[in-house]
């Protein structure tokens, strides 16, 4: 059976001024996937995250979201596909004027009509669903640890159970026992929900428990696979990542 | 017997309840997702437990189901057992365990309540809180109005580095320079009305003359000054405010403070220290732009020539008049860039934060510099200059 593609990448160009980060880039992301993004820091994974979602200026190339071209859409179209997808940033970017259970309600305010009560009782939820002690609710972001900050802006990201989620770096700032749990959620997640996840991490724990594939960042292109066929790529900077001692611990 | 409650065809998401003898079977079929969830829940709130004794909740005949859909489920369940139904476990496919698992937690405390902002009790308390606030706000400028006249005096006696001769140029610029072309204009057209109004009445008198007398005292000794200080505290105080207020949000103001940083040294010195400079030439340049501004005017209004309006203007101002203007400039824009700075550095670590105390240092600058104003003209009463 053909695989169902929900995000479709191709000939991919980014750059800043002189420096090309994505040079002719493809990329397929099938439905009830997660996988995972990785690369040498600075190579551009934000970036690729941010094409995607349509906050970056790409200079050449097609993206297609749930097979629409995205610079294509109104802004009608593009806020049915904004309904659909959950974003954590890599600095978390909650809304610094609001509590988090207000942070946790700000999609279902934009796109539903829901009873005050009832998105009470989601957003602590939520809450509970990423780890986050019921007293969070009512504090502001500015309160919370970094690892907290992550977490309530993934309860956000999953706001509205969304068909796609793209997290930047979801583990960081977290201790072990929490990033386990975080593993446990998106498994579930996925297979209950057929969730799509698009996650960049650094993190060899997380990628060998949750990813079905991973794409590697080199060389301005992306190479894909399981982690047992990466393994036996003999790009170097590949083995590097996979056959380091980290590597090595995490399998 | 057997009763069949259906809700309306077409919704996606539906709820049926049948009855049979003491025992409640309610059936979710359709899609149960957080589009749905808002209509579910009234449904399901409706549902009448009646004397039920027995509840199943049957999940089979759903075609999905999302995270708030099996919220739902879970809490109908609890609602049930809290009111003594037994209720079995809740019937679903497999795959969605996992959901259920997660979404299972203990709901207590309501995370968001909604004050009522409209009772005469909280009206009294934002009055209190506000007067309290107030009385904080002046110790605390106070507080930091000694610590910066310590820090200047120390920075012109001492200096020993504390002040970055390139940032102070760099202010001066930005709060001096770069203000040229709108107090310029400003001070220009305010010389026109001066000019025009002040010819209006004096023309009753046969005293058009006198113009040149309301003009030259007018801006030198007040409007001058004045227009341009409240220019700059739109201006500068508000940047000073804001540039200030969001290194705070991002930790800048922390991370220096741990470096070793002096913040005054580093921040707020070159901004007040700038403003220092740059307002005397400032209010020197609108005193000439108003006075070019009432020249023209009176040229055309009266058909007084340029070399009658000079003779008239040295016999109308001397050079208090002028001095008098200029010394209060540095004044107010000291008093300006200390408060553009100390409410900078009482911003909280969030966005609304910042806007709301722009707003308030430009109110509060500009009225600092009104009632300083008033302050001198009495002063200079007083002392009869
Ligand atoms: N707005 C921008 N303007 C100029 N350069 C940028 C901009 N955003 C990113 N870059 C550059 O693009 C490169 C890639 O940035 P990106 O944030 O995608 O890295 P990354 O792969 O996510 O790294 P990390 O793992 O450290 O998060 C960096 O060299 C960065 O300096
Ligand atoms: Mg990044």
């Amino acid at each position: 059976m053909e695989k169902d593609v929900v995000i479709k990448i191709r000939g991919l160009v980014n750059g800043f001024g002189s420096q090309i980060l994505h040079d002719h880039l493809d990329l397929d992301v099938y439905r009830g996937e997660v996988l995972g993004v990785v690369g040498g820091s600075g190579t551009g994974k934000s970036v690729l995250l941010r094409s995607i979602i349509g906050l970056n200026q790409i200079r050449s190339g097609t993206i297609e979201v749930f097979g629409k071209d995205t610079s294509k859409l109104n802004d009608m179209q593009m806020r049915d596909i904004e309904m659909r997808w959950g974003v954590l940033f890599q600095e978390g970017a909650l809304f610094s004027s609001q509590t988090i259970a207000e942070n946790i309600q700000v999609p279902m305010r934009e796109y539903l009509d829901m009873p005050q009560q009832l998105m009470n009782e989601i957003a602590s939820m939520k809450l509970s669903m990423v780890g986050l002690p019921e007293n969070a609710a009512v504090k502001y972001p500015s309160e919370l640890s970094g690892g907290m900050k992550k977490r309530a802006g993934l309860a956000r990201a999953l706001a509205l159970d969304p068909d796609i989620v793209f997290l930047d770096e979801p583990t960081a700032g977290l201790d072990p026992i929490s990033a386990n749990m975080f593993d446990e959620l998106i498994k579930d997640l996925q297979k209950s929900l057929k969730l799509t996840v698009f996650m960049v991490t650094h993190d060899l724990d997380t990628l060998r428990a949750t990813t079905d594939r991973i794409a590697v960042l080199v060389d301005r292109k992306i190479v894909v696979g399981t982690i047992d066929e990466l393994r036996k790529n003999p790009h170097p900077w590949i083995q590097e990542y996979f056959s380091g001692p980290r590597g090595r611990a995490a399998a | 017997m057997s009763t069949a409650h259906d809700t309306q065809d077409d919704a996606r998401a539906r709820v049926r309840t049948e009855r049979k003898a003491r025992s409640l079977r309610l059936m979710a079929e359709g899609q149960w997702t957080t589009r749905e969830a808002a209509a579910l829940d009234a449904e399901l709130r409706r549902i009448d437990l009646g004397d039920a004794t027995d509840a199943v909740i049957d999940g089979s005949g759903l075609e999905r189901i999302d995270s708030a859909g099996a919220w739902l489920l879970v809490r109908t369940k609890r609602d049930w057992e809290q009111r003594g139904t037994r209720v079995a476990p809740i019937v679903l496919d497999d795959v969605y365990n996992a959901l259920l698992h997660a979404v299972e937690h203990e709901h207590t405390a309501p995370p968001v309540t909604i004050h009522d902002q409209h009772t005469l009790q909280a009206f009294v308390g934002r009055v209190g809180k506000a007067t309290v606030h107030g009385l904080q706000q002046g110790v605390g400028i106070l507080g930091y109005l000694g610590r910066v006249t310590v820090e200047v005096t120390e920075a012109i006696y001492h200096p020993r580095g504390n002040l970055k001769f390139a940032a102070l140029v760099h202010q001066v610029e930005e709060t001096g320079i770069n203000a040229l072309p709108i107090v310029g204009l400003l001070s220009f057209l305010i010389g026109i009305v001066l000019a025009y109004q002040g010819a209006d009445q004096l023309k009753r008198f046969g005293a058009e003359v006198f113009t040149i007398n309301l003009l030259g005292v007018g801006l030198l000794r007040e409007l001058g000054g004045l227009v341009t200080a409240i220019i700059v505290a739109g201006r500068s105080g508000s940047a000073f405010t804001a540039q200030i207020g969001t290194m705070r949000v991002n930790e800048e103001i922390d991370a220096m403070e741990t470096i070793g940083i002096n913040t005054v040294d580093a921040l707020v010195l070159p901004r007040i220290l700038g403003l220092v400079i740059a307002l005397p030439f400032l209010t020197f340049y609108a005193d000439v732009m108003g006075l070019l501004g009432g020249a023209v005017m009176c040229y055309f209004d009266l058909g007084i020539t340029v070399p009658v309006f000079m003779r008239q203007l040295q016999d109308a101002i001397s050079v208090n008049t002028f001095m008098v203007g200029m010394i209060k400039a540095p004044v107010f824009a000291f008093i300006i860039g200390l408060v553009g700075c100390f409410e900078g550095l009482q911003v909280e670590r969030n966005a609304a934060s910042v806007g709301k105390l722009t707003t308030r240092s430009v109110v509060e600058s500009i009225f600092l510099v009104i009632v300083l104003d008033a302050g001198f003209s009495i002063l200079f009463s007083i002392i009869g200059i």
